[in-house]
């Protein structure tokens, strides 16, 4: 599965990570309520919301610090220290959002990477895989 | 989908895929299972982790589509219910048999025979849970309580499993592909010895309340409840963090003591499994993904076919198991049990 690790240059992360964050966090915010938020059975999420959330997208330097509240997602600053980080590249990210990659097989082979609250990473991992979600203009990867 | 039969047993093996959420049942039927198992969103599967498996409702669509599609439903309740938890489980059990599940996967026998009794229309298969290994086991289970099909513990060699499926009064299904348990399944207490819970009544061998994962300079290190698992270079494959497939230090040497963290693999010996007669064969992993799902039941569907077809002329295609190595555990597989030329 060559084609799937291939990643952003360095050099990009290297000039990306430098970058203020908070601007790219509310993108995501901002995204993340159009296209889940409106999906997230709350009911089962009870013990995410207001956890400070880190997403890092290894291959681009970013660093994204975020919290699920009743009212949808909200920016984070990055001194919030994350009770949950995951970390990926952005086409390891893609591939899971499109079912193409199981989470579990990137976890083993050291793709995904997952620490602090198990817990929530596991609730947050099997959300995204049972919510019927249809991401047209995501690209394909294949 | 094709309807051969094995030329010498005139059966056709059953393909049992796992669901954990509804976009898993639609990539197993779409890729060819003949029948499902799921459970519900509590402690009374297996596999009980937050965020998978189904609510009634799900289920009862979940029926529907897989019906519609000719696919079978079971439903796993297959943890061991303890003495305050009893009515949780038998009104599983009733809410089951009112959703109607083509077969209840139980291990507990306060269960089968609250279920015989109840829903004598029921059609119940012993769970791996029960850990039967043996026909007089299985003669009693039937006799008992109408159990019509077993799965078998990963523990028996193929000559053992053949000699079962020979005598047993019951159909029998076997784990074909998945994570490997090496213990006697039902009875393991590994878990319950560094957190106090046990996969046979919580339902997870690692409740992930107690896993914790962290980045050390020493590598990535898995602990369970302050237990340290196993600790990984940059570049090691992980595995899932159990107790039983840690590595630990055992007289001056740290190894995997227990079980390695790979995954069982038995398409090479299918043409075997079905001239055995065995009824089913199981897939492992309802916590994984409907990726996973889709990928091995793609791959699994073209080996039965292909192995019904021509079984002399059968071997697995390089692609099928890079495909499955892909997906396992420590991306490697094993025979497990069923090759044990030490026996």
């Amino acid at each position: 599965m060559k084609e799937s690790r291939l990643a952003f240059p360095p050099a990009l992360a290297r000039i990306v990570s430098r970058l203020p964050q908070t601007p790219p966090a509310a993108v995501l915010a901002f995204a993340l309520d159009r296209l889940l938020f409106p999906r997230l059975p709350l009911a089962d999420l009870e013990t995410l919301l207001e956890q400070p959330l880190r997403i890092e997208v290894s291959d681009l330097g970013l660093r994204l610090a975020l919290t699920l509240t009743r009212q949808g997602f909200r920016p984070l600053p990055l001194y919030v220290a994350p009770r949950l980080t995951l970390r990926a590249t952005a086409r390891d990210y893609l591939a899971l959002l499109r079912r193409e990659e199981d989470a579990d097989t990137l976890f083993f082979q050291r793709r995904l990477v997952l620490s602090g609250d198990t817990e929530l990473g596991l609730l947050v991992k099997n959300t995204l895989d049972a919510i019927e979600l249809e991401v047209p203009f995501l690209p394909h990867l294949h | 989908m094709p309807s051969s039969t094995s030329p010498v047993t005139g059966r056709r093996p059953e393909l049992v895929c796992p669901v954990g959420n509804r976009a898993m049942l639609e990539a197993a039927i779409e890729q060819g299972a003949d029948a499902v198992y799921l459970g519900f969103k509590n402690a009374t599967n297996a596999r009980n982790f937050n965020g998978l498996n189904f609510d009634e409702d799900g289920i009862a669509r979940a029926i529907d589509t897989a019906h519609a599609r000719g696919c079978r439903v079971f439903l796993a309740l297959n943890t061991y219910p303890q003495a305050e938890g009893w009515t949780h489980w038998t009104s599983a059990v009733d809410r089951a048999a009112s959703l109607g599940v083509d077969a209840l996967i139980l291990a507990d026998l306060g269960l089968l025979a609250h279920a015989r009794e109840r829903h004598p229309e029921l059609r119940l298969h012993l769970s791996v849970q029960g850990s039967a290994t043996n026909y007089e086991a299985l003669t009693f289970y039937h006799e008992r309580y109408g159990i019509e099909r077993a799965v078998l513990p990963r523990v028996l060699s193929l000559e053992q499993v053949a000699q079962v499926v020979r005598h047993s009064p019951v159909a029998i299904e076997v784990f074909g592909f998945g994570g490997l348990c090496v213990m006697v399944e039902g009875r393991c207490a590994l878990s319950a010895y560094a957190t106090g819970q046990s996969p046979n009544c919580h339902g997870a061998c690692s409740p992930a309340k107690f896993v914790r994962w962290d980045e050390t300079p020493q590598g990535l290190e898995a602990r369970l409840n302050g237990f340290l698992i196993d600790r990984y270079a940059p570049d090691e494959p992980a595995g899932y963090p159990t107790l039983c497939k840690g590595r630990f230090a055992v007289g001056g040497h740290t190894y995997y003591a227990i079980e390695e963290p790979t995954s069982l693999n038995t398409l090479e010996l299918l043409p075997r499994l079905i001239e055995i007669g065995v009824a089913a064969i199981k897939i492992e992993g309802r916590q994984r993904s409907a990726a996973y799902v889709a990928q091995v039941t793609r791959v699994w569907r073209e080996a039965i076919d292909a192995a019904l077809a021509a079984p002399q002329d059968f071997s697995p295609k390089p692609q099928w198991l890079a495909a499955l190595d892909r997906v396992s555990e420590g991306a490697s597989h094993t025979l497990g049990a069923y090759s044990r030329p030490w026996k």
